[in-house]
């Protein structure tokens, strides 16, 4: 391990391994991974049911196997890895940030980096978060703990379960204990309409007929030691108990499978802006955080439905990274703009805005013999650079969108294209419109067969039609089809 | 009648296949859905994720599947088997568990790598 990083990767999950194995492929050299668990891989170790990979390995994988693909890739290549490791602390800087972390290892250290990037991935909302009211038995888990429990270290946690929520964890543990010889009594959801994907709500409850309570909630918990008995009861619209709809269950262990919250202690520490809607960090196009230099990518910056379109944001966010410490070290280019800047114009250190795209204009303009032309071709540059510092749009949304991802898009920074990952408040069954507006004009609009909350949705933008906006503000929002 | 929700894509069409009717398959919005519909009326299939005892230093339990998708019906009685395995590291991914599940072509195989 080193001193100095040009690049360190804050987790060893799916978006940690995929960030760092991007930045390593797109010229960084001095890259460290670390990770807290005493291997690589994160929560797909523990997933060892199958349906991953499908859409970025192109056939059906368990997490294990979708994990130690990325782990083969990392290990043929020169990236440092710590693992058993805990960050406690980023201090960001204007030559670089600066972590402190902790590890079985080498004991309490401080390494420098140029870049960061924070795949720290979520983590379980727990009773505490819900409130359930009743005594405090042994036998309440979060379905993730569970996981952890019988599939790596193997202890059951149950014999006669009941499952709260109705998100894929939920779904995929209660298979699991049936098939481990426990009874599920039952899966309770709070909303009308399931949390997790169809196939899971088919291949985990149906196939081994667990009941689906839906507009149902636990609102008692009893048993003194141990847990043993709930009570089931119906919400009403505004998600109230409805009274005398009280269900009792004889169960000794309850599952929790309600919700994922983003772990970003470490990151708002630092300073990071954090959007209230995801919790996670709110990012621009490419994954830059409002700390110049710290990225996000993965479940830390919003909750995905499918590790493979973690994977695709991680190669993002390293691209990202790598680019963000190559442009910084660039000398060959920083002669250039000197060069550009001698012909008397008006340029502010533009070290970091485009400049592939901006170093080539330049040389193109300095090549030009005609004087007329070269100083149309130089105002003409520096017009879109002055432009384009100024030039962010901000992401808004109506009431039928939850969030995007990203929030903020710097449109000179746009290569082609830009996806914007969102997620629609109530489903969708029928054909609607995603549209994005600048006050009353459509800037573009995608038509979609059918929308689901527990789904991600994603659209991709041009930089035509970005370079076309008026104004600071996009507005996305769903709209019947005209 | 029998009906399904299809899985083969997030739509969730709902379908109803008719086996007195050589299992004609309507509600599918897709000839996905269709194929799907009949093979889960006439065979039902499905791949077995558990895991098994390993004599490890750090992990005591090892991930298994089913590399080709048993019959549904034969799911609990392919759990059993798992329960008197014990492996020994190494292990590769890949490596064979239970070879030829009730005599047919599906093996469960292991999924993850323990060296140790």
């Amino acid at each position: 391990m080193h001193d100095e990083y040009e690049l360190i990767v804050i987790g060893g999950g799916p978006a940690g391994l995929g960030a760092a194995l991007s930045a390593r492929e797109h010229g960084l050299e001095r890259i460290l991974v670390v990770e807290r668990d005493v291997q690589l891989g994160g929560i797909l170790n523990q997933c060892i049911h199958n349906g991953f990979g499908l859409h970025y390995f192109g056939e059906e994988l368990t997490g294990p196997e979708y994990a130690a693909r990325l782990i083969d890739r990392l290990n043929g290549q020169a990236i440092d890895v710590l693992c058993d490791a805990m960050v406690l602390e980023i201090i960001p800087g204007e030559n670089g940030h600066t972590l402190r972390l902790m590890s079985a290892d080498c004991g309490y250290r401080t390494v420098g980096s140029q870049a960061i990037i924070l795949a720290m991935g979520c983590r379980e909302r727990t009773r505490g978060a819900i409130q359930i009211p009743g005594t405090r038995a042994a036998g309440i888990f979060t379905a993730g703990t569970a996981q952890r429990y019988v599939n790596i270290e193997g202890y059951m946690v149950g014999r006669r379960i009941i499952i709260l929520g109705s998100g894929d964890i939920g779904l995929i543990m209660a298979r699991r204990m049936v098939l481990e010889g426990a009874t599920v009594v039952a899966c309770v959801e709070i909303m009308p309409y399931p949390g997790g994907l169809t196939r899971n709500i088919v291949q985990c409850l149906q196939d081994f007929d667990i009941p689906l309570y839906l507009s149902h909630t636990i609102t008692r918990i009893e048993g003194k030691q141990r847990v043993e008995k709930v009570i089931v009861q119906e919400v009403d619209d505004r998600f109230h108990p409805i009274d005398g709809t009280d269900i009792a269950f004889d169960v000794d262990t309850v599952l929790l499978s309600v919700g994922l919250i983003p772990e970003n202690e470490l990151s708002r520490a630092a300073g990071v802006e954090i959007d209230s809607k995801t919790s996670g960090p709110i990012v621009y196009e490419n994954g830059e955080t409002s700390v110049p230099g710290i990225f996000a990518c993965g479940n830390v910056l919003h909750v995905h439905d499918l590790v493979d379109f973690v994977t695709t944001e991680s190669e993002g966010a390293g691209k990202a990274a790598a680019e963000y410490v190559l442009r910084r070290i660039d000398v060959l280019e920083k002669r250039i703009y000197e060069k550009v800047s001698h012909d008397d114009v008006n340029l502010q250190s533009p070290s970091y805005d485009d400049p592939q795209k901006v170093a080539c204009e330049a040389e193109h303009a300095r090549a030009s013999h005609d004087d007329v032309e070269r100083s149309a071709l130089i105002d003409d540059l520096s017009k879109k650079l002055v432009q384009g510092r100024s030039y962010c749009l901000s992401i808004v949304r109506d009431e039928t969108i939850s969030y995007t991802v990203p929030q903020r898009i710097r449109v000179q920074r746009v290569d082609k294209q830009v996806s914007v990952f969102f997620r629609v408040k109530n489903p969708q069954k029928m054909p609607k419109c995603i549209v994005f507006r600048d006050g009353e004009r459509i800037v573009a609009s995608f038509r979609r067969p059918y929308m689901m909350p527990g789904e991600m949705e994603r659209v991709t933008l041009t930089r035509e039609q970005l370079d076309d906006v008026c104004g600071n503000e996009l507005l996305i929002s769903v709209e019947e089809i005209r | 009648m029998k009906e399904y929700v299809c899985i083969i894509c997030p739509r969730g069409c709902h379908l109803a296949v008719d086996e007195e009717n050589d299992y004609a398959v309507t509600g599918n919005g897709c000839l996905r859905g269709a194929a799907y519909g009949r093979e889960e009326a006439m065979h039902p299939t499905r791949i077995v994720t558990s895991s098994v005892r390993v004599r490890s230093r750090i992990h005591p339990r090892c991930p298994v599947k089913t590399d080709k998708a048993i019959a549904k019906s034969d799911i609990m009685k392919a759990m059993l088997l798992l329960d008197d395995v014990e492996l020994s590291p190494p292990v590769r991914r890949g490596d064979v568990v239970i070879a030829s599940l009730f005599g047919g072509e599906a093996n469960f195989i292991a999924t993850r790598d323990i060296d140790e």
